[in-house]
C-alpha cells in the first residue's frame, strides 16, 4: 500500500478547507470502498480526511413530508429507520439487500453515492481503463463484460453503477445536498449521476473538496407502497445482474403515477424514464408493462457476454410492476 | 472403559481458534523478520527485457529486489509428482527467475524484501517490468488444434487411458445412447488462509515454517532445489488454515522464501496476497468431457466412453484424473476412458478438493438421471441395478455400502413421494425439484511407509506425534482418540502433536488418505508401546502380572490386568515407578497395501438436493441437500459430519458459482479477488442432513478408515444439477449453472 497520511476534520468547514485546499486529499467516510482502492493502487491520495466525527448522521424528518438522511448515516441505521420503513421501503430494501452486515454497519450514505465501479479491468490496475487513466481504452467492450452496463453505454466504458440503494433514490427523486468552497448547493441525484460519455473518469458534478451533507427524500405518497426487488448469483454480498425499484398506483384499471428504476443494467442507477412515460395512462396490464420494458430496453446494447440482461431485465420489470399492482409480494 | 473413537469429541483447538489463540504461519513472531513478496508477470508469454527497481530499492525499509538476474540457481530442476508419493513436490515442473521468459501471468518475475508487509506491497508496485509479448494460448478453444494425448498423468503416475472390451461396438449395438458434451469453467480454491511460509537460516540449517498440507513434502521440495541436506531443513506447520488442494503441491513461493532469507540474512515471511492466490496455488484446469453411454432397454449398462479434454500447462502433462470412478462404479463390460490435453499459458493446473473425479462424476451421475428418465426407471433404481459387486477386475470392494447410502438417503431425503415428471411444482415463481446422484471416490494407496511416535510418562500423561498437520480436518482431535484406545487410556491423558519434519514422518494429508493412514501410525506406535510394557510387566517379578501371557492382559484406563480377572493388575505408572522409568517411548509404522492389492477400492455415498429455480430469472436455490456416505471407519462423528457437510457445500458452490474465465487478450483471470469469484455464503446454505452409514474395512488400513475430504462433496453437483432437470424440464452440461444457462430461452426479445 502507498504510503499515506490521515488527518481527523474537526467540522464541515475543517474538513472542506483540508480537502479542496490540496488536491491529493480526499473524505474519508465508512471506507469500505475507498480503503480497497488505495491498496489496490487505483486511488492514490496522499492524505485522507476522516469526516466521521462530524455530526451528519442523523435521519430526520423534514417539513412536508420528506426526510433528510445525514451523510454519514451508516447504511444499516437508515435501513431500519421508521420513516424510511413506513414511506420509502424500496430504499429500506436497497439498503438491506446491500453488501453483507459488516458492511452496511460501516458504511455512509454519502460514500454509497460515491462508490466506485466493479469493472475488474478499472480494479486490476494493469488493463487499460479510460475511467482509471483516460484515453488509455476500454478493455470490457471486448473482454469479460457479463457484469457489464447495457443501458447508458458508450464507446468509451460500459462499467455499471454497483449501488442499489440509488435506483431507489433516482426512482424517488431525492437531492443531493453539499457543501464545498463555493458554498452550498443542492443536485438532483439523478443529476449527481452522470453516463459515461467520452468522459467516464468523471463521474458526479462535484468539486473537488466539496462534501455530501445529506440526501433529502422528497414527500411521495406512492413510494409508501414501492418495493425494491435484486436479482443476484448468490444470496448476499453480491451485486444485482438486474434490480427493480418501483412504485405505482393504479386508478379505474389505468396507471396514474408510476415510478420505476433500475440497477445492475445501467451506467447509473438507471431511472427509466421511457418505460414510465408509456405507462403513464396505459391500462396496468401485462401486455401493457411488457410494452413499456420493450420500450426501455430498446436503447439496450449489449455485449458478448451481458447480452441475456436485456431479456433478464424485461422480465424482472414486467414482473416488479405486475407484483405491485397485485399488492402481493411472492 | 467406553472406546474414544467413534465419540463425538470436540475439536481440542476449538477454543483456541475461536480467541485467536491459534498462531498460523503469517503469526509467529521472530526477532529480526522481515517481509518478501512476489512481482507477478502482467503478460503470459514472452520474456522480460528490462526491470528497473530504482523506485522499489528507493522506497522505506526495502531491502533488496531480486530478478532472474540476481536470484540463486536452484539445485535441481523440479519435477511434478504428487505429494502424497512421499517424494519432492513441486507443483509444476518450472521454478521461476531463472530466465528471463514467462510462460504464464504472474509467474514470479522479481521478489522484494522489506521491513514490513506493507512496505514489501508497495515496493512490488514500484518495480517496472518491461516485456517483449508472443503470442499465448490461454484457453482449449486457442489450442484446440493442438490437442495431444499424453501416455500418463500425473508427474508418470497413472496412465492417460483406460480400457476394456470394445467400446465402440459396444455403442453401436446399444438399444439405448446418449451423447452428451459437457464444459467446466476453470476453478480457483481459496482456503481463508492463503499460502504463507516464514524461513529462518542459522548458519547452514533452515527452519521453515510453511502454510502446508504436508510439511514432509515441503522439506523434501525445499532440500532438491536448494541442494542441501534433509537433516538441515526443518519444517513446522502449527495451525494450517485450510488447503482444499491449494496446498497440496510445495509451490515456487516457498523455496522463493529460503533464498530471500539467505540473501538478506534475516528471517523472511512471505505471505501470497489474495489476487496471487489465484496465479500462484493452481488451479482446476478449465476443461471439456464427453460422455457417450448405452444401456439396454431395462437399464443395464453396456458401455460408457468417457472422454476429458482441458489445458495443462508448458511443462507438465497434467490433468486431475476424471474416469477413476466412471471407469468402475457401475458394472459395465466396454469401457473407455481417455484423457487429453491442450499446453497452455496458464501455471501446472493442481489438486483441487475431489481431484478430478468431482468433474468426471458429475458427468457420469447427470448423463445416469438421463439414462433414468430415458428409460423411465426411478434414478436410484437405477443405480441399484448398476451397481458393481466388484471393481472391473473382478475384485471385491475391500468395503461397499453403496445400497445401505442408497436406502438411508432416500428415506432420509424422502425420495419416495416424488412425481418424476419434470416441472410439475411450483412455489409462486419457483419450480421445484429434486434430485439424486452417487457419491464415489478412489481410496488411494501409493504413499509411502507412515511412522508414528507414542510415549507415556510415569504420571500417566501420553503424548503421540507424527509429521502431519493440522489444516482444519481436526486430525488433532481424531488421533487423540485413535491413540487412547490403542493405547488403553482415558482421552483426556493423551495429546497429539504434528506439524514438524522433526517427528517420525507421515505423507502430505492429500486425497482423503489423511486420517486413514495416520491413524495407522499412530494406531501402530501406541499399540507397540502398549505392547512393550505389557511385556515389561509380565517379566517384572514385581508386578501382579508376573508370569501372564501377554495376550491375557487388557488395558483399561491406563491400568493393565488379567481379562479374565480384571481385579489382578497395575497401572502404567505403578510399573515404571517400580523400574525408575521417567518414561516409555516406542515407533510405530505401516506399510500400505500394494498398489495391486487384490480389492477394488472406492469409497461410496450418496446425494440428494432439493432446488427451487426461478425459469424466468435463472436462479437456482438450493431448498435442502441430504447426504449420506460410507467412510469406513468414523473416528469422530462431529468432525466426520463437518467436514462432509463443508464437501457438500463446496458442491454447491461448483453446480452454481465457482468459475473463472480467461481474458485471452491479455492472459489472465477475470476474477482475481472472492468479490469477483464467487463461493457460497451462508445465506446460500440450506438445510443439510448427513448420514453416516459406517462399513468395516480390512484392507484400506489398520483401522478401516476411508477419509471424508472428497466424499462428501463429489456427486453433489449432479444431484444439483437432475434437481434442475426436475423442476424446469431443462438440462445443465455446464457449470457453473449462471443464471444466463438457467432462464427459460427467451421469447422474441420485443422489438
Amino acid at each position: 500500500m502507498r504510503p499515506l497520511s490521515y488527518a481527523r476534520a474537526r467540522d464541515e468547514a475543517d474538513a472542506i478547507a483540508l480537502v479542496s485546499s490540496d488536491p491529493t486529499s480526499a473524505f474519508l467516510a465508512g471506507g469500505t470502498t475507498e480503503i480497497d482502492l488505495v491498496r489496490l493502487g487505483v486511488t492514490r491520495p496522499d492524505r485522507l480526511v476522516d469526516i466521521n466525527d462530524l455530526p451528519l448522521a442523523d435521519v430526520q424528518d423534514l417539513a412536508g413530508g420528506g426526510v433528510r438522511i445525514g451523510a454519514l448515516a451508516r447504511m444499516s441505521d437508515v435501513a431500519r429507520a421508521p420513516a424510511i420503513v413506513e414511506r420509502y421501503p424500496a430504499v429500506a430494501q436497497g439498503l438491506v439487500l446491500a453488501a453483507s452486515e459488516q458492511l452496511r454497519n460501516m458504511a455512509s450514505m454519502g460514500g454509497n453515492l460515491c462508490q466506485r465501479v466493479r469493472c475488474a479491468y478499472f480494479r486490476d490496475n494493469i488493463s487499460p481503463c479510460n475511467k482509471r487513466e483516460p484515453g488509455s481504452g476500454c478493455s470490457a467492450l471486448e473482454g469479460l463484460n457479463r457484469g457489464h452496463a447495457i443501458l447508458g453505454t458508450s464507446e468509451h466504458c460500459i462499467a455499471t453503477h454497483p449501488s442499489d440503494v440509488a435506483v431507489a433514490l433516482v426512482a424517488f427523486d431525492a437531492v443531493v445536498s453539499t457543501v464545498g468552497p463555493g458554498g452550498a448547493r443542492e443536485i438532483a441525484v439523478d443529476d449527481f449521476y452522470r453516463e459515461p460519455g467520452d468522459t467516464p473518469d468523471v463521474e458526479h458534478p462535484l468539486d473537488h473538496g466539496e462534501l455530501i451533507v445529506a440526501i433529502d427524500l422528497p414527500p411521495l405518497d406512492v413510494a409508501r407502497r414501492s418495493s425494491y426487488r435484486k436479482y443476484r448469483d448468490r444470496q448476499s454480498y453480491e451485486f444485482a445482474l438486474v434490480s427493480v425499484a418501483v412504485a405505482i398506483d393504479v386508478r379505474d384499471g389505468a396507471v396514474a403515477e408510476v415510478r420505476l428504476a433500475l440497477g445492475g443494467v445501467g451506467t447509473k442507477p438507471w431511472r427509466a424514464r421511457r418505460a414510465e412515460a408509456r405507462l403513464l395512462g396505459a391500462p396496468a396490464s401485462s401486455e401493457a408493462f411488457a410494452d413499456a420494458a420493450a420500450a426501455e430496453l430498446s436503447a439496450a446494447v449489449p455485449r458478448e457476454h451481458n447480452a441475456f440482461k436485456v431479456e433478464l431485465a424485461q422480465r424482472a420489470i414486467v414482473r416488479a410492476l405486475t407484483d405491485a399492482v397485485d399488492g402481493g409480494a411472492r | 472403559m467406553s472406546p474414544a473413537i467413534g465419540r463425538p469429541v470436540d475439536r481440542v483447538d476449538g477454543v483456541a481458534k475461536v480467541t485467536g489463540d491459534a498462531r498460523y504461519t503469517g503469526e509467529i513472531p521472530l526477532p529480526g523478520l522481515t517481509y518478501a513478496t512476489t512481482v507477478g508477470a502482467t503478460i503470459p508469454s514472452g520474456r522480460v527485457t528490462a526491470i528497473d527497481a530504482d523506485a522499489a530499492l528507493a522506497a522505506g525499509g526495502v531491502l533488496a529486489v531480486l530478478t532472474h538476474e540476481s536470484l540463486p540457481k536452484v539445485a535441481a530442476q523440479p519435477h511434478l509428482l504428487p505429494s502424497l508419493a512421499g517424494g519432492p513436490a513441486p507443483g509444476e515442473s518450472f521454478f521461476p527467475m531463472q530466465d528471463e521468459m514467462v510462460h504464464y501471468a504472474g509467474q514470479p518475475v522479481a521478489l522484494v524484501v522489506a521491513d514490513s508487509h506493507e512496505r514489501a506491497q508497495h515496493a512490488a508496485s514500484l518495480v517496472a517490468v518491461s516485456y517483449e509479448t508472443s503470442p499465448s494460448v490461454t484457453t482449449i478453444d486457442e489450442g484446440r488444434d493442438a490437442a495431444y494425448e499424453p501416455e500418463r498423468l500425473f508427474g508418470g503416475l497413472i496412465p492417460a487411458r483406460t480400457e476394456r472390451g470394445d467400446v465402440e461396438a459396444a455403442l453401436a449395438a446399444a438399444e439405448v445412447r446418449l451423447d452428451l458434451d459437457y464444459r467446466f469453467a476453470a476453478n480457483h480454491h481459496n482456503p481463508i488462509e492463503p499460502s504463507a511460509t516464514t524461513a529462518v537460516w542459522d548458519e547452514h540449517r533452515l527452519t521453515i515454517y510453511d502454510s502446508t498440507q504436508g510439511i514432509r513434502a515441503s522439506q523434501l521440495t525445499v532440500a532438491q532445489l536448494l541442494g542441501i541436506p534433509l537433516a538441515d531443513i526443518r519444517v513446522v506447520a502449527g495451525f494450517v488454515g485450510g488447503g482444499f488442494g491449494a496446498k497440496a503441491m510445495i509451490w515456487p513461493h516457498v523455496t522463493l522464501a529460503a533464498m530471500a532469507a539467505r540473501v538478506v540474512g534475516r528471517p523472511v515471511r512471505l505471505v501470497l496476497t489474495r489476487p496471487q492466490m489465484f496465479t500462484s496455488a493452481g488451479q482446476r484446469e478449465e476443461q471439456e468431457q464427453t460422455l457417450a453411454l448405452g444401456a439396454s432397454r431395462d437399464g443395464r449398462l453396456t458401455a460408457l466412453r468417457h472422454h476429458k479434454l482441458s489445458l495443462t500447462s508448458p511443462f507438465d502433462d497434467w490433468a486431475e484424473p476424471a474416469t477413476g470412478v466412471s471407469s468402475q462404479l457401475y458394472a459395465c463390460p466396454d469401457y473407455e476412458g481417455v484423457h487429453r490435453l491442450v499446453h497452455g499459458n496458464t501455471m501446472t493446473p493442481t489438486f483441487t478438493r475431489g481431484p478430478g473425479e468431482a468433474v468426471g462424476l458429475y458427468v457420469l451421475e447427470t448423463a445416469m438421471d438421463e439414462l433414468a428418465y430415458e428409460l423411465e426407471i426411478d434414478p436410484v433404481q437405477l443405480r441399484l441395478l448398476n451397481r458393481a459387486g466388484a471393481d472391473p477386475n473382478g475384485n471385491p470392494w475391500s468395503s461397499d455400502g453403496l445400497e445401505e447410502c442408497l436406502r438411508v438417503g432416500a428415506e432420509r431425503f424422502g425420495w419416495a413421494q416424488r412425481n418424476p415428471a419434470p416441472r410439475t411444482r411450483r412455489d409462486g415463481d419457483w419450480l421445484i425439484g429434486s434430485g439424486m446422484a452417487t457419491a464415489a471416490y478412489p481410496v488411494p494407496l501409493f504413499m509411502p511407509v507412515q511412522r508414528a511416535r507414542a510415549r507415556v510418562y510415569a504420571d500417566g500423561g501420553a503424548v503421540v506425534q507424527t509429521g502431519t498437520q493440522e489444516f482444519g480436518t481436526g486430525v488433532t482431535t481424531a488421533m487423540a482418540q485413535v491413540a487412547a484406545d490403542a493405547f488403553g487410556v482415558a482421552l483426556e491423558s493423551v495429546r497429539f502433536e504434528a506439524g514438524d519434519t522433526d517427528l517420525p514422518n507421515t505423507s502430505a494429508a492429500v486425497g482423503s488418505a489423511g486420517a486413514g493412514m495416520v491413524s495407522a501410525a499412530v494406531h501402530a506406535a501406541a499399540t507397540a508401546l502398549r505392547d512393550d510394557l505389557v511385556a515389561m510387566a509380565v517379566a517384572d517379578g514385581g508386578s501382579p502380572l508376573h508370569g501372564a501371557q501377554p495376550s491375557a492382559v487388557e488395558v483399561r484406563d491406563g491400568r493393565m490386568l488379567l481379562a479374565d480377572q480384571p481385579g489382578t493388575g497395575e497401572t502404567y505408572g505403578e510399573l515404571m515407578g517400580r523400574n525408575r522409568l521417567a518414561d516409555a517411548e516406542a515407533v510405530g509404522s505401516w506399510q500400505p497395501p500394494p498398489l495391486d492389492t487384490p480389492h477394488g477400492l472406492l469409497t461410496f455415498g450418496v446425494q440428494f438436493a432439493e432446488v427451487a429455480v426461478d425459469p424466468e430469472i435463472g436462479l437456482v436455490r438450493v431448498r435442502r441437500l441430504s447426504g449420506a456416505f460410507a467412510p469406513g471407519r468414523v473416528l469422530n462423528p462431529k468432525l466426520a459430519r463437518s467436514q462432509l457437510m463443508g464437501g457438500m457445500l463446496w458442491g454447491l458452490g461448483q453446480a452454481l458459482l465457482e468459475g473463472n474465465a480467461m481474458d485471452t487478450r491479455h492472459g489472465r483471470w477475470g476474477a482475481i479477488n472472492l468479490g469477483e469469484y464467487l463461493v457460497p455464503v451462508n445465506a446460500d446454505a440450506p438445510d443439510v442432513t448427513v448420514d453416516l452409514v459406517e462399513v468395516r474395512d480390512e484392507v484400506a488400513n489398520t483401522l478401516g478408515v476411508k477419509g471424508v475430504g472428497e466424499i462428501g462433496q463429489v456427486g453433489l453437483a449432479a444431484a444439483i444439477a437432475n434437481a434442475v432437470f426436475h423442476a424446469t424440464g431443462r438440462r445443465m452440461r455446464e457449470l457453473p449453472m449462471a443464471a444466463e444457462l438457467v432462464m427459460d430461452p427467451p421469447a422474441a426479445v420485443p422489438a
